[in-house]
């Protein structure tokens, strides 16, 4: 477990350097492209590589400092106390000692019907797992558990950490060539621009440089995003898969996290704030279409070949398993897992995991009522988020007061008693 | 000129090769501090169920008149465990009394079945979510300090750390097993 953050560490230190890179060089070629004569080319570069370095400096910065509420924020989502789900904050911190990460992670809660999750945070000891409400009132405890368990092997995997940087990283290199790319536009478009281009110069060698920038230009704009975009989401691909191994390790119950997914797949909702970069931070891609191929470009693998992969884990819970589980169903080698992960066989677990006892006394309760009961929950969790008022009458029924109710009392609609809002 | 140049060789591979010893070290330190806090955070779910049984308990009082039996099981098992931890009279003992301990809350909870009106009290479902989510805790603890025990006899047992473990007296660590046959078996339920 931990070679295996080691080596995905070490990984994603040879990925961030790449892209790093790439992000310099970018700068360079624009800078001097920007200077006409051969002689401040070079200075062009240089400035071309400092601009680059200061654009992406600037985001790392904010991001370290504030990332993750300026993430949060981006997503809608708010924070939330133990007393405002119990459930699922209880299942946040067994999944925290399942994976024995130092902290439990705060939780948020994303007003949206949709069902997606996606966890974050630069370091174990300070991460945050979001879910959306849809989630809390369509998932059973099982497989809440599953998807919980997906997002917190994210943040014991550093995850999160490697996916904020490459984020920036990616973030940066469009940001630069959208800006160079534009300027270009706009210099030819202009004939005041035009003349500076070609000051130095006769006029035809001035539209003939103008004319190798634009195409230049059109190339590494096109390009070097193209080249960051195919190594990020490879990397956010493979992670994937290593979540799923992982929840399936913590809860020792593969077929939570399977089930949960398939309602997650089954319930395409529209979430039209999720903003591209932040897709592959979710459980399943939020863009996607749940069975959409296999692309370069897809940041999630295909939903049902990730189920079929958890509900093919016939030998057991561990990390060999599920690598066993991927050859049976993609037919090809597994993803690489470092030999110590394979080694890691899963200690028997004390009690068959999750539901046991207690819980499994609860399960008797009829499916579609256990369901109801969920969504009221779910429903009474936002209301309290919203500091909507709750009265019960004497005739037994609750009212629900927004805040925005002007009047100091309120009739009981069914008994007609008067309650006076404190 | 050459014997030096041989002597610093020789040195420079003596000090990689302490130096990789120190981290096989540190890694063996590492693991065994994880294995300590494993075993630190089940009691702590323990004791997280002995606070948690005589509200609930209290809660259901109320509704179950006629089961005065199944509750005085649940406290006598609940205080016998929390009475053994507050001495620490050793890990099995303390084991088998937790073992009964789940076991009283077992039947405790199929006899809640029979109570639709407890079952529909919103401070007890709520006490309930707590103690399925205790007993899950206590599972994923052992769980998870079983893991941590595979991780540190994985490197105890194999080269090179098995070098560095004889030196300097890293033993394995033993897994928690369930001993009691009451806690593997399954519950038995009767509708007397």
């Amino acid at each position: 477990m931990f070679e295996l953050i080691q080596a995905n560490q070490r990984r994603s230190r040879w990925l961030l350097a790449g892209m790093f890179l790439v992000l310099l060089g970018v700068g360079f070629t624009i800078g001097a492209l920007m200077l006409p004569t051969p002689e401040q080319a070079l200075a062009g570069g240089i400035i071309g590589m400092g601009v680059a370095f200061m654009i992406w400096a600037l985001q790392a910065l904010i991001a370290w400092s504030s990332g993750d509420r300026l993430l949060m924020a981006v997503a809608g989502a708010r924070q939330i106390q133990k007393a405002d789900h119990p459930q699922l904050f209880n299942v946040v911190e067994e999944m925290t000692l399942a994976a024995r990460l130092p902290a439990v992670p705060q939780v948020y809660i994303i007003e949206d019907m949709s069902l997606n999750a996606f966890a974050t945070g630069r370091k174990p000891e300070k991460a945050a797992v979001a879910v959306t409400a849809g989630l809390l009132s369509k998932l059973n405890r099982d497989q809440l558990q599953g998807v919980i368990a997906h997002e917190i092997a994210h943040i014991a995997n550093r995850d999160t950490e490697f996916m904020t940087f490459a984020g920036i990283m990616l973030g940066s290199i469009i940001l630069i060539t959208e800006l160079f790319h534009r300027s270009i536009w706009y210099a030819t478009r202009t004939t005041g621009s035009m003349r500076r281009y070609s000051s130095n110069r006769s006029g035809k060698d001035g539209n003939a440089a103008l004319l190798v920038l634009l195409v230049i230009s059109m190339v590494l704009a096109v390009l070097a995003p193209l080249l960051a975009q195919i190594l990020y989401f490879a990397c956010s691909r493979r992670r994937e898969y290593l979540a799923d191994a992982g929840g399936a390790v913590f809860t020792r119950y593969p077929e939570g996290l399977a089930s949960a997914l398939e309602v997650i797949a089954g319930n395409p909702g529209d979430k039209e704030t999720t903003s591209r970069a932040m897709a592959p931070m979710y459980i399943i891609n939020p863009l996607q279409s749940a069975r959409s191929f296999n692309s370069l470009f897809s940041t999630h693998p295909p939903v049902d070949e990730r189920i079929r992969i958890l509900r093919n884990m016939s030998g057991g819970t561990a990390y060999r398993d599920y690598a066993a589980a991927w050859e049976k169903v993609s037919g090809s080698k597994a993803v690489d897992m470092p030999a110590s992960a394979m080694a890691f066989t899963a200690a028997q677990s004390a009690v068959p995991a999750a539901q046991d006892s207690a819980a499994a006394a609860a399960s008797s309760v009829p499916a579609d009522q256990d369901a109801r009961q969920r969504h009221r929950e779910t429903a009474e969790m936002l209301r309290r988020m919203h500091h909507y008022r709750l009265i019960t009458c004497s005739c037994g029924l609750k009212a629900k007061i927004p805040p925005q109710y002007p009047h100091a009392a309120v009739k009981c609609p069914r008994c007609g008693k008067m309650h006076r809002i404190a | 000129m050459t014997g030096t140049i041989i002597l610093i060789a020789a040195g420079a591979v003596l000090l990689i090769f302490v130096w990789w010893m120190i981290a096989i070290f540190n890694g063996l330190v590492r693991l065994r501090n994880a294995v300590k806090n494993a075993w630190a955070q089940i009691d702590v779910q323990l004791k997280r169920r002995h606070d948690l049984i005589p509200n609930l308990v209290e809660t259901a009082k109320g509704y179950m008149k006629h089961e005065r039996e199944t509750l005085e099981s649940v406290i006598k098992a609940r205080n016998q465990a929390a009475e053994a931890s507050k001495n620490s009279a050793g890990a099995s003992a303390q084991g088998a009394l937790e073992s009964g301990l789940s076991g009283a809350l077992r039947n405790f909870m199929v006899v809640v079945e029979r109570y639709p009106d407890l079952k529909a009290d919103t401070l007890f479902s709520n006490l309930q979510e707590e103690l399925a989510s205790t007993e899950n805790r206590i599972s994923f603890a052992r769980q998870a300090y079983n893991d941590a025990v595979m991780m540190m006899n994985n490197k105890v047992e194999m080269f090179p750390g098995n070098i560095v473990a004889g030196m300097f007296n890293f033993s394995k660590e033993s897994f928690f097993e369930i001993e009691v046959e009451a806690e593997r078996a399954v519950p038995e339920v009767s509708f007397s």
